[in-house]
């Protein structure tokens, strides 16, 4: 039942954004244009800036992270359908859950797309542990995610929702954004150093486990009006 | 505790007149010499700022779960009074580091989460401020997730080496230092006391004048 309803709600998300991609292609272009910006910042004369691709990775996440997150909860406010699925008889947490799993997505394709680019336009050595970088990736994104999902679900009755899901949100979720990076800046030193990455995804993991359980225990009483 | 409530904020009051005779008798730190003893009000501002952080999470809790406008109105006052201590704390802090570090800032593991959770119980205010009705409860999310944030300031030190010094320097205070520092302790956790009585009776007379409002209206 649990995993039914979230896969359910995974699939109407999937379904509604097939039609138009429209959060999809927005949420692409405002990444590729925050990494613009920061190549015009950090590269001069043709050299990157020491370490800057790593940090420039990360808020590009975060930052097109916020944009899908406020367009997905805002097409549900705009049809009261998040109020029906509330209504819906089914555990609230697998709402959540399917949610959830719909951002998760959606980032993991932004950064198939961010990671390259970073890579190629700041001459960064990312890819030289992948599975590492898919771990720090995988990670991070759940962290973010985890918040973001219960603070924008939560926002969709708010006044101001737009301003204030970065400022409810970023303050808890920059420790994750610390932890990407600097596990990230580890894997580009020369040697990659594999030790301190691997001590950045635990305390990512740490994260992830605390900012999970809160977010799936009080997402029943946070819905409720 | 209406009663005893005069008396306690008389006693507060006497407290902290008293604390800057009481610290400046206290002995000088072997390396640091007169600059430390801004450790006595340093740490103190942490502690209460730590114990309004607990009282915010449990009340948000419990205001979340059971739906209780007390518990509310409780969580809103030691949000309020965290952001409070920790100011003061951040305050303190560079005014000490800048003497003894040689910089007013570092971004070392305790003071960056430092100033996130104190960022994160502002945006608790801003929150209740601007979110409108059924703001309540998400100034709940954020209470108890800066709960949750704050072990790891805690341990942050200890897990990661950093400059600042460690969470067991005091138990190993010398008892001529120990005693001011505990006297400082409890004036700044009975000023939070003090505090936190004045901020929920405010917020209960507020939602009674609201009550009264809506029954006029009616």
């Amino acid at each position: 039942m649990f995993f039914r309803t979230a896969w359910l709600v995974l699939r109407k998300d999937i379904a509604i954004e097939a039609k138009s991609f429209e959060v999809l292609t927005t949420t692409l272009f405002f990444a590729v244009a925050c990494v613009l910006i920061f190549a015009f910042a950090f590269v001069k004369e043709g050299r990157p800036v020491e370490d800057a691709a790593a940090g420039i990775l990360w808020i590009a996440i975060a930052f097109s992270g916020t944009l899908a997150l406020g367009r997905t909860f805002e097409r549900e406010r705009y049809g009261e359908t998040l109020r029906a699925l509330l209504l819906a008889p089914a555990p609230r947490a697998a709402l959540y859950v399917g949610k959830l799993l719909g951002m998760l997505a959606l980032l993991a394709i932004a950064e198939a797309l961010l990671a390259p680019m970073v890579a190629l336009m700041f001459q960064a050595a990312l890819f030289s542990r992948p599975l590492l970088l898919v771990g720090l990736l995988a990670g991070g994104t759940l962290g973010f995610c985890a918040v973001g999902t219960l603070f924008a679900a939560m926002l969709v009755r708010a006044r101001s929702r737009d301003v204030l899901l970065p400022i409810l949100l970023y303050p808890i979720i920059i420790p994750v954004i610390i932890a990407g990076v600097r596990g990230t800046a580890a894997l580009l030193s020369t040697p990659p150093d594999d030790a301190t990455a691997i001590m950045w995804l635990g305390i990512l993991g740490a994260f992830d486990t605390v900012f999970l359980t809160l977010s799936l225990w009080t997402f029943e009483p946070l819905m409720t009006e | 505790m209406k009663k005893a409530f005069g008396p306690l904020a008389a006693l507060v009051g006497v407290m902290f007149v008293a604390a800057p005779f009481v610290v400046a008798n206290a002995p000088y730190e072997s390396t640091m010499g007169l600059v430390q003893k801004i450790f006595y009000f340093h740490v103190p501002s942490w502690f209460a700022m730590f114990t309004a952080i607990g009282i915010c999470g449990v009340a948000s809790l419990y205001h979340l779960f059971k739906n209780s406008p007390k518990a509310d109105r409780l969580a809103e006052a030691a949000g309020e009074l965290a952001v409070l201590f920790g100011l003061m704390g951040l305050v303190t802090g560079p005014l000490w580091g800048r003497k003894s570090w040689g910089v007013w800032w570092q971004w070392d593991a305790k003071l960056t989460i430092a100033l996130l959770l104190e960022m994160t119980f502002i945006s608790g205010i801003l929150v209740r401020k601007y979110g409108g009705p059924g703001s309540d409860k998400l100034a709940a999310a954020v209470g108890i997730f800066g709960l949750a944030v704050t072990p790891f300031v805690y341990e942050a030190v200890n897990i990661w080496r950093t400059i600042h010094p460690l969470t067991s320097v005091v138990p190993t205070l010398s008892a001529a230092m120990a005693g001011p520092f505990w006297f400082c302790v409890s004036a700044f956790m009975l000023l939070l006391v003090v505090l936190l009585t004045l901020r929920v009776n405010l917020g209960a007379r507020q939602a009674a004048l609201d009550e009264l409002y809506l029954a006029q209206e009616d």
